[in-house]
């Protein structure tokens, strides 16, 4: 896995993350707290620059604020990171046959480039925009409104912010609490015809609670 | 290539309809059975661990893999058409159980006059009210013909639901609107999510008869008549794309392996991907030998075979026999031929709903909900309407799952993106709710198969092309019904209804149903159907074709009760008439 071996890693200030559960690349569970003054995520597909400007960009797409934690508290970037550097940022389930041709929009993506070269192509010219204002950030964004990459980079912040943790995204299943998700629950058979009208919270639960080392997940596979 | 010792049976697909003649076969035949399926073996044990949204919901794991094969699409036949990459209007599934361990599990009959679909719209409106450029046609059996099979069906599955009409007999609470059920539902009607209920009493106070959706996510713990038990839904919201982690929903591989397994004739081959059916071409006697196929080693077989069944998904059934060259090809300009004419699938949209109060959405089931038929087929007058036709109007709790359904808001809120939408998204998360249509599709000339000319699949065969696209019935239809699920909304409490924007070309892009049907389809004769109403080739006698290929139009429940009902009439017909004397059946 060349993009182990090259060690890059994504390295965030503690307090930048707002102190909650980050994922490394064995899933193992680290917390950063107050005391640590950085922490160090290993990096699959994304290079540290290209991982801080995908943050940078997520975070304005699903911002931090007053109405909820965003995707830096959930560690969309790292979500991304590990779907790009797994068989689905290489393609493995598009059909990829040439010859490529353009068509109508309702035939949906018809070009030869993977996610990975999507992303690699599109964070380019984005360099260096994590250091830039927050307005400076939406305004690149809203030039890139319509390309595939953006609508990708949305999709993904979705899927960040409410994946199960597993994926490394959702840490500590932020995204679930904020929006009243409980997870893979075993039943709700006592409830369903209950509480009709009035929020009914249980306590979230994922996968890792459930399925332990037995999980297998897509990313992690060839 | 490597020549087998022949079996009696083979099938191709380990799905409902093939898993269902296997049982069939093994329990009221010696007969030696082989299953040929593409996919790998599923079950239970790997379920628990699939309540994952990502790998699963978005990433499509149970599903067919366009990498390996997919379909091609146009719009028309001037058009070249180009390869679906990735799905999203249908999303067939592979392995053992198919489409059948992710579906929603949604158990609706098409109502009588669906069957006889020509016949009854030219008796009541005359045939200028069929739009220009159909082919429609009646399927060659009635309702009432099949309704035996159906009630098998039910008891097989355990079938949750509320009849409303019973030997002839109205049951209030029920569909008004049904054809006469022979038996009621095996279990009672699952209990119904907040959000469910508010559609009931709206749907009510505007007249329409609302009932539960039947559904094989049963209600209570159940045992068919093959001695299966399954559990009682926990409502936990992972259906549709999901298999069950309780075996609560109805899937091949808890309802008919448990049987399959302790029968002796029946061997069931994973992995195997069928590439050709054989046959012999000379003289009048046309039969099928066998089948060839390829392992997960690309090593080649040839397994011979008195009786062939082809009980693959719709568009594979009819790609095979394409690329077998069975059957004479459909030819859109002379109207000649059958095979991959009426292609068809489901006319869906929906109504988005936000309301006040949380719904708790994540509790829910496929079938957990309710729908009703005032809107569906002939059962509202059409003298004055600018269409044929109607859908089921449906209001489904099926779990509110947060990648697939996050960021919805309503229209007053103009960005995708940032803060403001952020915030309005996580406040209508769990007060979003969806009203659909799902309705009819007419047969229409121009809609039909053949194979690609440029693309082909990972073993280098030519893929199945689609030439598809809505015509007016469709649009106008579907207009109709969302304009009428608006006002279902607004009577729900709705503070803002986001309506449909309208059907335009037919969008692969957008999820529909897996509902596609036809190409392979049943009737009457040779000359206007593939196969006759026991599913037989009119070709070859010793060769089946189950599945929604058959449908010669699509009507618009779900499809499964009658694939899996028509499956049985076969089963009866080959166990019963063709093993005894085998050739056409009448």
């Amino acid at each position: 896995m060349a993009s182990v071996e090259r060690r890059e890693f994504l390295i965030l200030s503690a307090a930048s993350i707002g102190g909650v559960l980050v994922y490394s690349l064995d899933r193992s569970a680290v917390r950063a707290t107050a005391d640590d003054h950085t922490i160090r995520i290993p990096l699959r597909f994304f290079t540290q620059q290209e991982a801080l400007v995908v943050g940078a960009l997520a975070s304005r797409i699903f911002p931090s604020d007053e109405s909820g934690p965003g995707a830096k508290e959930a560690g969309v970037v790292i979500y991304i990171d590990r779907q790009l550097g797994g068989p689905y940022g290489r393609d493995r389930f598009r059909y990829t046959k040439a010859p490529f041709q353009a068509g109508p929009p309702e035939l949906g993506y018809q070009d030869s480039a993977n996610p990975q070269q999507i992303y690699r192509k599109a964070l380019a010219p984005l360099s260096g925009i994590d250091q830039r204002s927050a307005a400076e950030q939406d305004e690149a964004l809203r030039k890139i409104e319509g390309t595939q990459f953006f609508d990708l980079l949305r999709s993904h912040t979705i899927e960040g912010m409410f994946c199960d943790p597993v994926h490394g995204g959702n840490a500590d299943m932020i995204g679930w609490q904020m929006i009243g998700f409980p997870g893979p629950r075993m039943s709700n058979a006592d409830d369903i015809d209950q509480h009709y009208g009035e929020a009914f919270r249980p306590k979230p639960t994922n996968l890792s609670e459930i399925g332990g080392d037995r999980l297998h997940l897509l990313e992690d596979e060839k | 290539m490597k020549t087998l010792a022949a079996v009696d049976v083979a099938i191709i697909g380990g799905g409902w309809s093939g898993l269902l003649m296997a049982k069939e076969l093994g329990a009221r035949t010696p007969l030696s059975v082989v299953v040929l399926e593409r996919g790998g073996q599923r079950g239970i044990d790997q379920y628990l661990l699939d309540m994952d949204e990502i790998d699963y919901g978005i990433r499509f794991r149970m599903m067919q893999q366009p990498s390996e094969q997919t379909v091609t699409l146009r719009h028309t036949a001037g058009e070249t058409a180009l390869p679906v990459r990735q799905y999203g209007s249908f999303l067939p599934g592979a392995g053992v159980g198919g489409a059948g361990e992710h579906w929603t599990g949604i158990c609706d009959r098409p109502l009588p006059d669906n069957f006889e679909l020509r016949t009854r719209t030219i008796e009541k409106y005359g045939e200028k009210k069929l739009p220009e450029g159909n082919s429609v046609q009646d399927w060659g059996i009635t309702y009432r013909e099949l309704e035996p099979f159906y009630a098998r069906v039910d008891a097989l599955l355990g079938i949750s639901g509320k009849s409303g009409n019973l030997r002839g007999q109205r049951v209030q609470g029920g569909n008004p609107f049904e054809g006469s059920r022979s038996t009621d539902y095996p279990t009672p009607p699952m209990r119904t999510p907040y959000l469910g209920d508010i559609f009931r009493k709206a749907a009510t106070s505007l007249g329409y008869h609302p009932y539960p959706i039947p559904g094989a996510t049963i209600s209570t713990t159940y045992t068919n008549p093959d001695g299966v038990t399954r559990a009682g839904c926990s409502f936990c919201g992972f259906c549709e794309r999901f298999g069950c982690m309780i075996g609560a929903k109805a899937q091949p591989t808890n309802t008919l392996l448990p049987v399959i397994a302790n029968q002796k004739g029946v061997s069931i081959r994973t992995q195997t991907w069928v590439r050709r059916i054989v046959h012999q071409s000379g003289g009048t006697n046309r039969n099928a030998t066998g089948v060839t196929y390829r392992d997960a080693t690309g090593a080649e077989y040839f397994q011979p075979a008195r009786v062939v069944i082809l009980a693959s998904w719709s568009l594979n059934n009819v790609r095979l026999l394409f690329l077998s060259q069975i059957g004479k090809p459909y030819n859109q300009t002379t109207g000649e031929g059958t095979l991959g004419r009426n292609l068809t699938h489901q006319v869906a949209g929906a109504t988005q709903a936000f309301f006040e109060k949380p719904l708790n959405r994540f509790m829910g089931a496929g079938a957990a909900g309710m729908t009703m038929g005032d809107l569906d087929g002939d059962v509202f007058d059409h003298s004055n309407l600018p269409f044929l036709r109607g859908g089921l109007m449906t209001c489904a709790v099926g779990g509110g799952r947060p990648v697939t359904t996050f960021g919805a808001v309503p229209r007053s809120v103009k960005s995708r993106w940032g803060a403001e939408w952020k915030k309005a998204a996580v406040h209508y998360f769990d007060r979003t709710g969806g009203i659909g249509y799902q309705a009819e599709h007419l047969a229409y000339k121009t809609n039909f198969m053949d194979l690609d000319p440029t693309y082909r699949d990972l073993h280098g065969d030519p893929l199945l092309r689609l030439t598809l696209n809505w015509h007016d019935n469709e649009r106008k239809m579907l207009d109709f019904g969302l304009a009428k699920a608006t006002e279902i909304a607004k009577a729900m409490g709705a503070v803002e209804v986001n309506p449909f924007p309208g059907l335009k070309n037919y969008d692969a892009t957008r999820y529909q149903t897996t509902h596609v049907q036809g190409g392979a389809i049943m009737g009457t004769s040779p000359e206007n159907s593939v196969v006759n109403t026991y599913l037989q080739h009119w070709d070859m006698p010793n060769l089946f074709v189950l599945g929604g290929s058959a449908f010669p139009q699509n009507f618009s429940a779900h499809p499964t009760m009658t694939i899996l009902g028509l499956a049985y009439r076969t089963a009866d017909a080959l166990i019963e008439r063709y093993l005894k004397r085998p050739g056409a059946l009448t």
